[in-house]
């Protein structure tokens, strides 16, 4: 039997920790995944001494699950045996010519102002496109940096990876997400 | 003077770390005189942006709710655990 402060949990903070998740893991099981372990960790401890809002609580514990998830998924495929990440691959010359001076293949364009571009759903929905064709890792670990905010330090130490590492794996994310959205969207 | 290769991955580690001077006076050289580096720059920074701004979306769209499946397997869940014993 569930007593009713926690079904109120469940209840009033489930959509608003759904919503937090979903942002974060993009993915519809993840998130509710996330959500569910939240409630039961937050049930099984009974560490909540109402000094805060039951929400600003329960989300301090979801953002541990998130970042569990996160690593979840980049431990199903290990970054060592993965060669495609690792620094000077051959994969990242394929934006620079090999001519001694490494210039832009194709120069970037101009994307105009932020903030127009910003307020455009279209281009929105095209960079949410582009995000769905990185590699998984690279999206999480974008979005890891981005959205959930992990500083650098975070991130090497919670997926077990070298700084270097990290930033390779970030410029290529950045690298891939630039050029598939001068294709898709400035290429309309 | 640095190429544009090794421009590019400065300025997206610029976005993770403090350069060092050695580092950020390299690239302050190279940005002056490239275009297509700057434009690469300002590109990523509204990368940084335009994820922020749709993570915001997903969070305040209240359209986006746990379906009713789902939530009936997390409430299963959550009267099965334990804690519920104590």
């Amino acid at each position: 039997m569930v007593n009713s402060a926690q079904h109120d949990w469940l209840t009033e903070h489930g959509d608003y920790l759904y919503r937090f998740a979903l942002a974060r893991l993009r993915d519809p099981h993840q998130a509710e995944d996330a959500v569910q372990e939240t409630l039961l960790a937050a049930i099984q401890n009974q560490t909540f001494e109402g000094k805060s809002a039951p929400r600003t609580w329960l989300t301090g514990i979801l953002k541990h699950k998130i970042i569990d998830s996160m690593r979840r998924q980049m431990r199903e495929q290990p970054l060592e045996h993965d060669g495609d990440f690792l620094p000077d691959e051959p994969g990242t010359d394929e934006f620079f010519a090999d001519d001694g001076g490494d210039h832009w293949n194709e120069k970037p364009q101009n994307w105009g102002e932020p903030q127009g571009l910003l307020e455009q759903k279209q281009f929105l929905i095209i960079l949410q496109q582009c995000m769905d064709r990185l590699p998984p890792k690279l999206a999480s670990l974008f979005l890891m940096r981005e959205v959930h905010e992990s500083d650098n330090e975070e991130i090497c130490k919670e997926l077990d990876i070298s700084s270097t590492n990290a930033w390779v794996m970030l410029y290529r994310a950045r690298m891939g997400l630039r050029k598939c959205l001068e294709l898709h969207w400035m290429g309309r | 003077m640095l190429s544009c290769k090794q421009a590019s991955r400065l300025v997206s580690q610029s976005l993770e770390r403090k350069l060092s001077y050695r580092d950020r006076f390299a690239l302050f050289l190279h940005l002056t005189v490239c275009d297509a580096c700057t434009l690469f720059s300002r590109q990523i920074k509204l990368l940084r942006q335009a994820v922020q701004r749709i993570g915001r979306n997903v969070e305040q769209d209240a359209n986006t709710v746990l379906s009713d499946e789902a939530r009936k397997r997390i409430a299963d869940k959550l009267g099965s655990s334990p804690g519920h014993l104590l």
